[in-house]
């Protein structure tokens, strides 16, 4: 991987991040990685080369811009300081887990305690070529889509997290992976993240952004394919609580297998700038379950766009959608929530909801359900609402000698409440509640 | 101790009190009938502070203390509560969540120290037998999918948990059987005192049968243009309010 260590000339020498890519991929030849790999990196590379950034002309991007983070130069692969680092806004009270942590991407092994769980493989990505089922997901979904940014991600990916659980191995406690951003200069990162469970596995991802003190302005452009084989079951939650100087490109794709359940919760808070998540979730069998929740409370001039797929490919598989957006100040929401039901997929059980507490005189939510269905034996909702305030709601609770800011905090609470009572973890679920609290304006 | 003088109030520039005038003393019931469009809910709203009304002029005191230049929540602290002729539907906010926010909301105002959960509860017991509140509709989600007999038994079970000093019932009766007027009047009698006093605005006489007040006024275009004892409530409902028109002209 030494080889992607970029001579920091072309920081200097190009105007673009993409041509800083362009010479960072030609210095790729020279790495020891296996054929193999090289080639699906070149033909990754390939691809990016011919779509580019996406535009706000693409319809996936249409209220998404990214022009401003990419046409500009970042430090590429620094190695990071890891001394000093202060990983208590990860802390998540209550919450006993195994921890993991990523530093720019970077896997950092001296935090983590996992040693004594039997059955569960955690290495560096980089480390992971020799592993079978890398050897037989790497790069075989995620790639599938037609994405700029995961093509990106494979040609040119230094870092990340390989995990995988073993067959039947019921993971004790949740683990928790902390990616945090650091840097002194403006720095990209783009992580590749596989995370595989076997037949009958089961574990509890709880993956948290964080931005160091005085951290620079970042990028990250990260991939997760997560593979659930036969009656395995994942709970997967996000929580973005970097710092403004963070901006994401996320990419989440999983492939289920029979009786397979995943559930992703999907947390983002004031802070970070600018986040975009692709979460694309493939029912690639019979008696499949996905559920995908999310509550996005924003404040100043955030953007945070949740880009979902539910691709329903068998029958009698069921999934369950529901996102919440509580944009504060001039902050901006974008949901679009795709569900395709293919030909095959007869008894699908799909439902989808998107509700909007619109709390800032400037804030903005762009909100689409996309339903493709091609069975005829099938059960599909969506809805979506827009609201405000409810100021009758508020002067009751205030007649009754509650002040206006606690008003406020118990109405926002009973808006998320229908996503955060669903939470498979109480002290995640106590933390979040505790976060979209702290998240209120009270103006 | 509530006293209201000269009190101006309009919605939407449409004059509504005008000039009322309204003097309650602790230990007493006063009840406030008056045909449609008198201002009757409007005195309620006023003093409890609902922000689409404007005071235009007058003043009202909750003992001393000026009620119009306050928050709701401020006024609720004091010792006044509005019970809702619409109480609003609040999903997902509890109940008990609600009374425990709003019971220690209050007792900081006044310098105490939250109430410990095992008191709380043990009053919560206590109070909701009052109204026959049933433990499960306690802990629902704040009124929702309640009938309007048990939003209404709910509002003299949060009047009972926060025991304020002067309590506006503003047409508790409507909308009940006779069943659930008798408990919501059984309620009010028992936390009647000395302490405390009650304005009752009702349209009909048949709450006063059950909750007898001391007095009874009668508003009539943004006044109070007689006010006599509990017999007065009868001759309300037997001769109705047209002959007030005279009345008022007199008056005026």
């Amino acid at each position: 991987m030494s080889g992607l260590i970029t001579n920091n000339m072309s920081t200097i020498v190009a105007n673009s991040l993409f041509e800083q890519l362009t010479s960072a991929f030609h210095t790729l030849e020279d790495t020891n990685e296996s054929p193999a790999l090289k080639a699906l990196r070149q033909e990754a590379y390939t691809r990016f080369e011919k779509k580019g950034f996406p535009t706000v002309k693409n319809e996936d991007w249409k209220y998404t811009n990214i022009h401003s983070l990419v046409n500009k130069t970042y430090i590429l692969n620094k190695d990071v300081d890891v001394a000093n680092l202060d990983l208590a806004k990860a802390d998540i009270p209550g919450l006993d887990a195994h921890r993991i942590v990523l530093i720019n991407g970077q896997y950092v092994l001296a935090f983590s305690s996992l040693e004594d769980e039997l059955g569960i493989v955690v290495k560096p990505i980089e480390e992971a070529e020799g592993e079978e089922a890398f050897q037989k997901h790497f790069a075989q979904h995620a790639d599938k889509t037609d994405s700029a940014l995961v093509a990106l991600n494979t040609a040119l990916f230094t870092s990340g997290l390989y995990l995988s659980v073993a067959k039947n191995k019921v993971v004790s406690k949740p683990i928790q992976i902390v990616h945090v951003a650091t840097g002194e200069e403006d720095f990209f990162v783009q992580t590749r993240n596989l995370y595989v469970l076997e037949a009958n596995a089961e574990a509890e991802i709880i993956e948290t952004f964080i931005t160091s003190d005085g951290s620079a302005y970042n990028l990250n452009n990260k991939v997760t394919e997560i593979v659930l084989e036969e009656n395995a079951k994942l709970q997967h939650y996000y929580l973005q609580q970097a710092s403004d100087a963070g901006h994401y490109i996320n990419h989440t794709e999983v492939y289920q297998t029979r009786h397979s359940l995943y559930n992703n919760y999907n947390c983002n808070f004031p802070g970070v700038s600018f986040v975009r998540n692709d979460i694309n979730v493939r029912l690639d069998a019979e008696n499949v379950e996905s559920h995908l929740y999310g509550v996005n409370l924003l404040a100043d001039r955030q953007l945070v766009d949740n880009h979902t797929v539910v691709d329903h490919m068998k029958p009698h598989c069921e999934s369950y959608e529901w996102y919440k957006n509580i944009p504060q100040d001039e902050a901006t929401a974008v949901f679009n929530g795709k569900i395709f039901v293919r030909e095959d997929a007869q008894k699908t059980n799909a439902f989808q909801q998107n509700n909007n507490l619109l709390l800032g005189e400037k804030s903005a939510v762009y909100t689409k359900p996309q339903l493709e269905i091609f069975a005829d034996d099938v059960k599909c909702s969506h809805g979506c609402t827009m609201g405000q305030f409810d100021n009758e709601a508020l002067f009751y609770l205030r007649s009754r000698g509650i002040s206006e800011e606690s008003a406020r905090v118990l109405l926002v609470h009973a808006f998320a409440f229908d996503v955060t009572s669903r939470f498979s973890n109480d002290a995640v679920q106590a933390y979040v509640e505790d976060l979209v609290e702290k998240g209120l304006y009270s103006e | 101790m509530l006293t209201i003088k000269n009190l101006y109030a309009s919605v939407e520039d449409k004059q509504i009190l005008k000039g009322l005038n309204l003097e309650v003393k602790a230990g007493e019931v006063h009840a406030i009938m008056g045909p449609n469009g008198a201002g009757k809910s409007t005195l309620g709203n006023v003093l409890a502070g609902r922000d689409s009304y404007e005071v235009n002029g007058g003043e009202a005191l909750l003992e001393g203390v000026d009620l119009l230049e306050m928050s709701p929540e401020d006024r609720a602290r004091e010792g006044l509560f509005l019970a809702f002729q619409y109480p609003v539907e609040i999903p997902g906010v509890s109940n008990i969540n609600f009374l425990k926010t709003a019971v220690n909301d209050i007792r900081e105002y006044k310098g105490l120290p939250p109430m410990e959960a095992k008191e709380f509860l043990q009053m919560v017991k206590e109070k909701q037998k009052l109204v026959e509140f049933s433990a499960n509709l306690a802990n629902r989600s704040l009124n929702e999918g309640f009938s309007g007999g048990e939003k209404k038994r709910n509002e003299i079970f949060q009047l009972a948990m926060l025991n304020p000093k002067l309590a506006i019932l503003d047409e508790t009766d409507s909308g009940l059987d006779i069943d659930a007027l008798r408990i919501v009047a059984k309620g009010v009698n028992e936390l009647r005192s000395k302490d405390n006093a009650f304005v009752v605005i009702t349209h009909y006489q048949r709450l006063l049968d059950y909750i007898v007040p001391d007095f009874v006024h009668v508003l009539y275009d943004g006044r109070i243009v007689k006010t006599g004892p509990k017999e007065l409530a009868l001759e309300l409902e037997e001769k109705g309010y047209d002959w007030l028109r005279e009345l008022d002209a007199q008056n005026a």
